[in-house]
């Protein structure tokens, strides 16, 4: 069962420990003999109840990043080096069996697309009982009325009657309330969504994400979100880690990374989003270039090709990642004196 | 300025069929109703959520679809009848950008056979090699890229493709439909920027359907927010933003959050309950009440009609006293007897 006590020093410590503990993790796809790195010596952690935000573009490593932490990588893709600490345990020396036993109880997932993390060909309930039966161990009615219980928390009205309807009888935001019915079912202590509101309208996303603040709240659910929509970052999240090309570039609460951004990629993202409460008719700032491809090597700081500060240090030496940054010149954090 | 493109009372139904007999057992009512008008050389932008008929409407305006009834003016013409070659003259005026340049290039083409095959098609008279490397460089495209196939180009970079195979035959109107949506964040501001430096340099007219509404704002001068199939407001982005008069564009604009922590924390948020109803089975009376939090009886059982409002504001909805700046969220059954 890899249940491992040493990491376990009384339990005054263990409330010290966070939930979730990376270090140093390096994933690279396999292919034709080589090895394409894919997210490069990333480390972070999360602490309980916390909600933690990953933002990046396509090809930063984010979604890679957390299907490693859950043991979902494909057989293209293999962690290359690197610690998984849950509660102190490494998740890297579990067996498949232990590791699937820890996903669904212990640590669940939302993802992007509710049709196809749905099976159609069965009904909302099986599905739904099968995950408490499987995690929970409780017998199928209790495990029934435990369904209808969720299926009522996540807001689906007339629950009894939609257990026995399949996914295609439900519409997006539906799907999703029904995903994070699964994902609760087992009342996990870590909940990884990625892009969960990224397919649905923005009506829909408000209610979606609202909820799922709520049950994190309620639960205590650590939740990392994955998201390249700022706006959903700055209303949810109480940490940022940016990513970019394989690396977090920057870490931080929410509201410095916003107000005073030190890596120039989160300074230029946060100055590419057209807002609402700005100047419509000031031109937007984008950032140069396209996103780092992970196929393509780049010397030094992988942003480099695309920075406005660039220097022959940033084309020569990649950065050291300390006090937040990963950048040889970070941006000054200096508040502005209020006139 | 004078109108290009005028849009009266056009309705678009899809007939559904079903049975051995294919009998016509009911209709989608994509648009019912639906009146715009946009000025020469203006960005205007259609904004609504699934199902809400923007991109119908403006398949409608590309000709692609048949409306039901009413009439699509262009330049003074009635292209609504046009059928087969009569269309010809229309179609090198209007072109359209789509949501995802990697399903509406062909990837047997490259880049420069695409933008040739546009110039080929509608008998362009110059030289088609410096014409296909003439629209690169104005899309930030460098001349090798003729030779990419379309899996050889970034996301960003296909998109630029995509808009300058819009530019090809010196349209007047183009169709945005989701064109910067499948893009990174840092990408979208580039394209977002070239589609309004184009729009300026040739003095371009855009129809520009999205669901960012933030995207929309920033682009566009006048917009309609459509619910529906139907036009629930619409006016200047000012106007819009600013004051939202109809009970649906304020759940719209209050649904997307903004890059600002601490002004999140401030804003008091007021989700919209329940989901968007069926167009195939749309309710009665206002097509919002479903959903609306200041709905009264009135609104169950009548169609609210776009009334005018100060400056070109207009909207629809019986809660709107058009006299006042604010909209009512305290009228209740009184006014509707």
């Amino acid at each position: 069962m890899g249940d491992n006590g040493s990491f376990r020093l009384g339990e005054g410590f263990v409330q010290h420990v966070p939930l979730l503990d990376i270090e140093n993790l390096s994933v690279s796809l396999l292919q034709d003999g080589d090895e394409v790195p894919l997210v490069r010596n990333i480390s972070f952690s999360i602490a309980r109840g916390e909600t933690l935000a990953i933002v990046g573009e396509s090809g930063s490593g984010k979604s890679v990043s957390s299907l490693a932490i859950l043991g979902l990588l494909s057989k293209a893709l293999r962690i290359q080096s690197g610690r998984i600490l849950f509660e102190g345990q490494d998740l890297r020396q579990l067996d498949d069996e232990a590791l699937r036993k820890m996903r669904g109880r212990d640590m669940s997932m939302v993802f992007q697309e509710p049709m196809t993390s749905l099976n159609p060909v069965r009904s909302i309930g099986s599905q739904i009982i099968e995950s408490i039966e499987e995690n929970m161990g409780l017998s199928r009615s209790e495990a029934r009325a435990r369904a209808i219980d969720l299926l009522k928390e996540v807001g689906v009205a007339d629950a009894e009657r939609r257990l026995k309807q399949y996914p295609h009888h439900f519409s997006g935001g539906m799907r999703q309330r029904v995903m994070i019915a699964i994902a609760l079912a087992a009342e996990p202590k870590l909940i990884i969504a990625d892009e969960p509101t990224t397919a649905l309208d923005v009506t829909i996303q408000a209610q979606i994400l609202d909820l799922m603040a709520r049950i994190c709240k309620d639960h205590g659910t650590a939740l990392i979100l994955i998201t390249h929509n700022l706006g959903i970052v700055a209303r949810y999240a109480q940490r940022v880690n940016v990513m970019y090309g394989g690396r977090i570039v920057e870490t931080g609460g929410a509201r410095a990374i916003y107000q005073s951004p030190r890596h120039p990629y989160s300074e230029g993202l946060l100055q590419s989003v057209p807002r609402l409460d700005q100047d419509r008719t000031v031109p937007l700032k984008p950032i140069q270039g396209s996103p780092a491809d992970p196929f393509t090597s780049i010397s030094g700081c992988r942003f480099h090709p695309r920075c406005p500060y660039a220097t022959d240090l940033c084309r020569q030496d990649v950065p050291t990642f300390a006090a937040g940054v990963a950048c040889h010149f970070p941006l000054s954090t200096d508040i502005q004196a209020t006139a | 300025m004078a109108d290009l493109l005028r849009v009266e009372n056009v309705s678009v139904h899809f007939p559904i069929h079903k049975g051995l007999l294919q009998r016509q057992v009911g209709e989608v009512r994509a648009v019912e109703g639906v009146s715009l008008s946009l000025r020469r050389g203006e960005a205007f932008g259609l904004v609504g959520e699934s199902g809400c008929g923007k991109t119908t409407l403006a398949r409608a305006v590309l000709r692609l679809v048949d409306p039901t009834s009413g009439a699509i003016w262009f330049d003074g013409t009635n292209v609504s009848g046009l059928h087969g070659k009569a269309l010809g003259p229309y179609r090198k005026k209007v072109a359209a950008i789509f949501q995802d340049p990697f399903s509406s290039l062909n990837p047997r083409m490259t880049s420069g056979q695409i933008l040739a095959e546009v110039l080929h098609v509608h008998a362009y008279e110059g030289d088609t090699h410096n014409r296909v490397a003439e629209l690169l460089s104005l899309c930030g495209l460098a001349p090798r890229f003729a030779d990419l196939y379309p899996h050889e180009m970034s996301g960003g970079q296909r998109q630029r493709v995509g808009i300058a195979r819009a530019l090809a035959l010196d349209p007047e109107l183009i169709v945005c439909d989701e064109a910067v949506s499948a893009l990174d964040v840092s990408i979208q501001a580039q394209i977002i920027n070239l589609l309004e430096e184009l729009r300026v340099k040739f003095g371009l007219t855009y129809l520009f359907i999205g669901h960012d509404l933030s995207v929309v704002r920033h682009l566009c001068d006048r917009l309609a927010v459509m619910y529906l199939g139907r036009i629930m407001e619409t006016g200047t982005s000012e106007e819009i933003f600013s004051t939202p008069r109809h009970p649906y564009t304020q759940a719209l604009i209050d649904a997307v959050p903004a890059p600002d922590p601490d002004g999140e924390d401030r804003r008091e948020h007021v989700a919209l309950a329940g989901e968007i109803p069926s167009p195939l089975d749309p309710p009665a009376g206002c097509v919002f009440h479903t959903r609306c939090p200041i709905a009264f009886s009135k609104c169950r059982a009548d169609v609210p009609p776009l009334q005018r409002l100060e400056g070109q504001h207009a909207a629809s909805c019986f809660a709107i006293n058009p006299n006042t700046s604010t909209t009512d969220h305290k009228v209740r059954e009184p006014l509707s007897q």
